[in-house]
């Protein structure tokens, strides 16, 4: 603990719905400490403090608090956000709730959809802004005012103006939006143009409709959880990971709170990437294993993927850019079933955490991929992790396998048990292609990181499978998330539609976006109070031959000196897409008419990153303390006895040859039989085939 | 593949190679909708990518992500070129038959299809294929949705199977009389490097497989597969009641002579085996409103997956289905009688085999959904003399269903097709939306009501332009069943000095002009209901009425007063 000198702790929180997890760094002794206590409800930000007090008593000592939360997806997903209006133009009331004309599943044609905001809170007031930017009709005021009121009189919390083709002249919603700020009771006022001007109307208005279903309940929880924390005594900067993997202060937060939805995976991807890269991979695959799904992302040369977009559930999309991650339904709760051709299946229906696999005697007897793991001794049932339970039915579990996927197949227990970690493991294995293969990315050249609970367990099987170069297991996979936070740059992104051929775009006038987009995102840096190592700025440009809809991601080079950007030419525009195409699809279109889509910049503000070998194991460990003696495990068909260490415990350099398993509080480590699991200087096991 | 020797596969392999093997054809997919210079492959996803057995053409593994409709119909093109190759007696490793010809592949023009084998050691182990609409194809209409065709040639240029690459080598000139016979070479120049680079990933990743696996391994499993998907269905069907049932629907006319064609199926279960007979069905159309039979028995395919969901995408699951298809009839139409309306077709034999099948199991089937592509196309001259062509597709309400309402607005169930935005149309052509809403009361009522259909008004923002539609429903609502009433009627009108009008033919027509600020107005159907609406909560009927999706009117003709002292 510090309590002397300008230097202080930074703190990372990631909250989730079992455990709040804290990871302290003490930026004056570069010792790390991590804590997990119980998340508190309703109000999340009891756990938060506890959790915090447990490593810092006093809040003073604190420079920043860090938080990854998932506030805004369970609002989403629970669809538990707040009661909003909608302005939008004439004829365009149901956008939202037709969306791009698509359904739920491809076969079977079921399923429903209902937006956030019902039909009787969408009004609709004369205006129509061209493709082209011309104001075809003025917005007519009073109209707005007047559905202003209706909506607040019907209880809206807040209000979106959602006008067609606001991204190529947003006068005419700027105009609305000044109107219903002086009737709005609350600062909730937004407009499609501020929050995503790009073009296609459902995605601009949903991004832009769910960032307004959020803003009271996330600015809400955030002011509460600032209050308490400022309450304690803390003079620091609070900042929030976005979905980008970069953090933003709480009042970006709370206008932006769309930019949350992926806000705490975001930041333990994040973490996975720097943690890989100190170890020597910068290409990594990160794996989390949950109750009922499987999470995959994919790190390139210490560079996360991000995707433009991502549907929450059906219907509710959010387009700002995200950290990419996989996700297939095939978790430790997915339930094993055979179906009536008599295939064995894994998912997606799942036990979650209640009632749980079979093993949890909480009334699931079906069995479940966690099940397997017990059955064969892969996890201890008198040593069950994450809390709760004191130990784990192995007879229940045993019955559930036996009669759901034994008996059908003609297997006995183990095998069966065998079979449904396999098929289970080939799923996941799927979802690693997904992300390595089809995206180009050789799996030879990229190691695998599982983080959470439950990864580890299945770490071995999918390096084989897949072919991947090795396995990397954090010292504190359990509270990767919160490390991020700590770990993440600050970064804002931008976007603007262009809409041009590259031929006829307008040097000056995209030089003068770039500026704008540069000179907001440094006030915003700058307006954190946050120290950086360094800035960043980067600039691309969403591009196609024109009749192509499928954009390509074109880096675009642009000097900047003083803060001044200068403009790049048609000509430099011309020159990066020909490579960005080239790199995407082998080969140009000769003679092909380029069109330059949307300007996308982020200005990235590097935060001072710490030295990961303080987490590593301290002198006094040693493989005698670590030993806990053996287990029978079940491994390629027969029973083996198998070593047990305390994961914790293990020394730099500890070399452990499979079968084996390392155990600590919230993850298990399966080392299969051929492959040796290996102490780094920073604490990570490294998992490695061992040599003929 | 060969049928001797083939041996058991243990079922953990079975259920690895099952999605290895699915993966394999998923990414087939995804390599052409990433790099298609059109729309409806790029966006719309009206393509597919599958493996087919190297004797029969069967399908033994289809993408997830391809158009319901092509998973079956590839077969057909597959066993096209088989025939081709035995006939001709020189099929070799790196040949790529391509072929758009929709009496032996099925579907209609548009589609154009790649077929390669796939050799591994020297044998020929399996077919990859490719299919997607192109952009234009050539004939009379850009975009190629012409009602008033009578014969092929009037819809677009005709390919016969042809290798457009031997033993590796690309044969450039079937290449340039592609090219020569479509408004947009470009596109099709793109889409053609798109679905051959998805042949090779194809080849690559099987290559990949058989290497880890075996040839023999690979062979059982396909074979396992396909055993596995019929007795799958053999257990759905057996769960049902033996029985008999009858339905029919009608198309409103073949867009030449204004006749009604009626489509008529009888289903029959009997123990495990389910027969779907079309007999009774109209002879072939003048009009452009035929199909080929392959195409007709793909389409009982894509009925039977709605119907149940989990059965995977292979041929097994048709081993035990007798589908009887009449001879001369629209569903069988021979060459040269015009496919290019297709889809309206087969969305009706979709639409009569639930209605028929609901009376067999009424807790298992939906309602119609809206039943019509509704194809509308506006074209013109911009000021500096460049020609333009807005196609596209429009979508309406899906059918309530036993669990709950209809979905609004949703897709059509032989597609997965999404629906360009307002604001890409209006930046790419003259045109400005003045309406893109909910269509109130186009839904039929029911205790779980359709989905509503949609109202879209195109206003023409050039000097003038011509507006084509291939539309259906206009005068045969979708559906309701089991009780449930049907939706509201497919409506196009369009403006002329005088005011509004309505084609003659209700849901087709050909080359209306439009001047500048004049509009035309497509209003779609909803969904048929689910279940008597006496039975409907009258709370949800009083919601419906708040949110204006049904008038007060119509709610009290279908559900009676009740709803009115609902609290909504």
């Amino acid at each position: 603990m510090n309590r002397s000198g300008h230097k202080g702790s930074m703190v990372g929180v990631d909250v989730g719905g079992t455990f709040t997890d804290i990871f302290v760094l003490d930026e004056a002794t570069g010792k790390a400490s991590v804590a997990k206590v119980p998340t508190t409800r309703p109000d999340q930000s009891g756990g938060f403090l506890n959790g915090i007090r447990s490593q810092v008593p006093d809040l003073a000592d604190i420079v920043s608090v860090v938080h990854g939360t998932t506030a805004g997806t369970n609002a989403l997903l629970e669809r538990k956000g707040a009661k909003i209006g909608i302005i939008t133009t004439q004829g365009f009331r149901d956008v939202l709730e037709m969306r791009r004309r698509d359904r739920p599943r491809t076969w079977g044609l079921r399923g429903n959809f209902e937006p956030v905001a019902p039909r009787d809170m969408r009004l609709e007031v004369p205006e129509r802004t061209l493709a082209d930017g011309t104001i075809h009709t003025q917005v007519d005021l009073d109209a707005v005012r007047k559905a202003g009121e209706a909506l607040v009189a019907a209880g809206a919390k807040a209000v979106a103006v959602l006008f067609v083709n606001a991204y190529a002249n947003a006068a005419n919603e700027q105009a609305a939006v000044a109107a219903l700020r002086e009737l709005w009771p609350n600062e909730h006022v937004s407009c499609s143009s501020e929050i995503l001007p790009e073009i296609r109307e459902f995605e601009r208005f949903s991004t832009t409709a769910l960032n307004a279903y959020l803003q009271p309940e996330v600015a809400g929880y955030l002011d509460r959880l600032a209050r308490a924390l400022s309450e304690g005594g803390f003079a620091g900067e609070f900042m929030i990971v976005q979905s980008n993997g970069g953090v933003m202060s709480v009042d970006t937060a709370c206008r932006l709170p769309v930019r949350t939805a992926l806000s705490g995976p975001a930041a333990g991807v994040i973490a996975a990437g720097y943690i890989a890269q100190s170890a020597g991979f910068p290409n990594v695959i990160t794996g989390d294993i949950g109750g009922t799904s499987f999470d995959v992302s994919l790190i390139a040369d210490g560079q996360s993927m991000l995707s433009p977009q991502t549907s929450i559930d059906f219907g509710l999309v959010v387009r700002t850019p995200m950290i990419e991650i996989a996700t297939i339904g095939a978790g430790g709760g997915s339930i094993a079933w055979v179906d009536k051709g008599g295939l064995l299946n894994i998912g997606p229906e799942s036990a979650g955490s209640d009632p749980g696999p079979a093993a949890y005697g909480r009334g699931n007897d079906r069995p479940t991929v966690t099940d397997a793991n017990i059955v064969l001794g892969r996890i201890d049932s008198e040593r069950p992790i994450g809390g709760g339970l004191t130990r784990l039915d192995v007879e229940a579990a045993r019955r559930a396998i036996a009669t759901h996927v034994g008996e059908p197949l003609g297997l006995d227990v183990e095998k069966a048990a065998e079979a449904i970690l396999t098929v289970a493991n080939s799923r996941m294995a799927g979802a690693i292609r997904l992300v390595s293969i089809e995206r180009g990315f050789d799996p030879k050249q990229f190691a695998y990181m599982p983080f959470g609970g439950g990864g580890a367990l299945h770490a071995c099987a999918l390096i084989a499978e897949v072919g991947l170069a090795r396995g990397i297991v954090p010292r504190y996979p359990g509270v990767t998330s919160a490390m991020g936070c700590v770990i993440a740059d600050m970064r804002q992104d931008f976007i603007q539609t262009i809409n041009a051929p590259t031929q006829s775009a307008d040097e000056e006038a995209l030089g003068r976006l770039m500026q704008a987009h540069v000179d907001e995102g440094m006030r915003l840096l700058a307006a954190a109070g946050v120290a950086f190592a360094g800035e960043e700025i980067v600039f691309e440009l969403d591009m196609a031959y024109l009749g192509q809809t499928h954009t390509v991601a074109v880096p675009l080079p642009a000097r900047i000196e003083a803060g001044k950007v200068a403009a790049p030419t048609r000509a430099d525009i011309q020159t990066a897409f020909d490579a960005a195409y080239l790199r995407v699809y082998g080969r140009l279109l000769p003679g092909g008419v380029t069109r330059v889509l949307n300007l996308r910049s982020a200005v990235i503000g590097k935060r001072p990153k710490f030295d990961l070998s303080t987490l590593a194991p301290d002198a006094d460990a040693s493989m005698e303390a670590a030993k806990r003696g053996t287990r029978r495990v079940y491994f390629a068909g027969e029973w083996r006895e198998t070593a047990i260490f305390e994961r914790l415990k293990l020394p730099v350099g500890a070399a452990i040859p499979g079968p084996a398993i390392l155990e600590q509080p919230d993850t298990t480590i399966l080392i299969e039989p051929g492959v040796t699991g290996t102490v780094d200087r920073f604490g990570n096991v490294v998992l490695a085939a061992q040599k003929e | 593949m060969s049928d001797t020797e083939k041996k058991a596969i243990d079922p953990i392999t079975l259920a690895v190679l099952a999605g290895r093997m699915e993966q394999i054809a998923d990414e087939m997919d995804a390599t052409l909708f990433r790099s298609a210079f059109n729309p409806i492959i790029a966006e719309a996803h009206d393509a597919s990518h599958g493996l087919y057995h190297a004797q029969t053409g069967d399908t033994l593994v289809q993408g997830k992500s391809g158009l319901p409709i092509f998973v079956g119909v590839m077969a057909f093109a597959v066993k096209t070129v088989i025939e081709k190759a035995a006939r001709d007696g020189d099929l070799a490793d790196g040949d790529v038959y391509m072929f758009n010809d929709a009496h032996l592949g099925g579907t209609h023009l548009s589609d154009m299809r790649l077929v390669r084998p796939f050799f591994y050691d020297g044998e020929l182990f399996c077919y990859l294929a490719s299919v997607g609409h192109w952009h234009d194809v050539g004939g009379a209409v850009p975009g190629n949705y012409n009602p008033t065709a009578t014969e092929v040639f009037q819809e677009a240029f005709v390919l016969p199977p042809v290798k457009v690459a031997r033993a590796g080598v690309l044969q450039q000139d079937i290449v340039d009389i592609v090219l020569r016979n479509t408004r947009l070479p470009q596109s099709a120049l793109g889409d053609f490097n798109g679905q051959m680079n998805a042949l090779d990933l194809g080849v690559k990743r099987l290559d990949a497989l058989l290497a880890e696996y075996g040839a023999q391994t690979i062979d059982a499993a396909l074979t396992a597969l396909g055993d596995r998907a019929e007795t799958l269905l053999r257990a759905e069907v057996s769960a049902l009641p033996d029985g008999r049932w009858e339905a029919v629907d009608y198309l409103d006319n073949d867009g030449i002579s204004d006749k009604p064609l009626p489509i008529r199926v009888a289903l029959e279960i009997k123990g495990d085996r389910l027969s779907i007979d079309f007999t009774g069905s109209a002879p072939t159309a003048a009009g452009p409103i035929n199909i080929s039979e392959g195409t007709a028995i793909a389409c009982v395919y894509v009925a039977i997956k709605h119907i149940f969901p989990s059965l995977p995408a292979n041929a097994g699951v048709m081993r035990p289905i007798d589908i009887t298809i009449p001879k001369g009839s629209v569903l069988a139409a021979e060459f040269p009688s015009p496919t290019g309306g297709y889809t309206e077709t087969i969305l009706r034999m979709i639409d009569v085999i639930f209605s028929a099948a609901s009376q067999a199991a009424p807790d298992r089937v939906v309602a119609n959904a809206y039943g019509t592509i509704n194809a509308l196309s506006i074209a013109g001259h911009r000021a500096d003399g460049r020609r333009w062509v807005m196609f596209s597709f429009y979508g309406g309400g899906h059918g309530g269903t036993p669990e709950g309402d209809g979905l609004n607005h949703g897709n059509a169930p032989i597609s997965t097709a999404t629906i360009p935005p307002a604001e890409i149309l209006e930046a790419a052509y003259p045109v400005m939306f003045s309406q893109w809403a909910l269509r109130p009361d186009s839904a039929g009522a029911g205790r779980h009501r359709g989905g509503m259909g949609a109202i879209y008004e195109i206003e023409l923002l050039e000097e003038s332009a011509e507006a084509f539609l291939f539309g259906e429903r206009g005068r045969f609502p979708p559906k309701g069943v089991a009780g449930g009433a049907n939706a509201a009627l497919n409506r196009f009108s369009y403006e002329q000095d005088d005011g509004m009008h309505t084609p003659r033919l209700d849901s087709k027509i050909v080359g209306v002009k439009l001047k500048r600020g004049q509009r035309v107005r497509l209003e779609t159907p909803g969904g048929g209901g689910y279940g008597p609406p006496s039975e409907r909560d009258p709370q949800a009927v009083a919601r419906d009425v708040r949110l204006g999706l049904v008038s007060a009117e119509k709610a009290d003709a279908d559900y009676g007063k009740a709803w009115r002292g609902a609290a909504a």
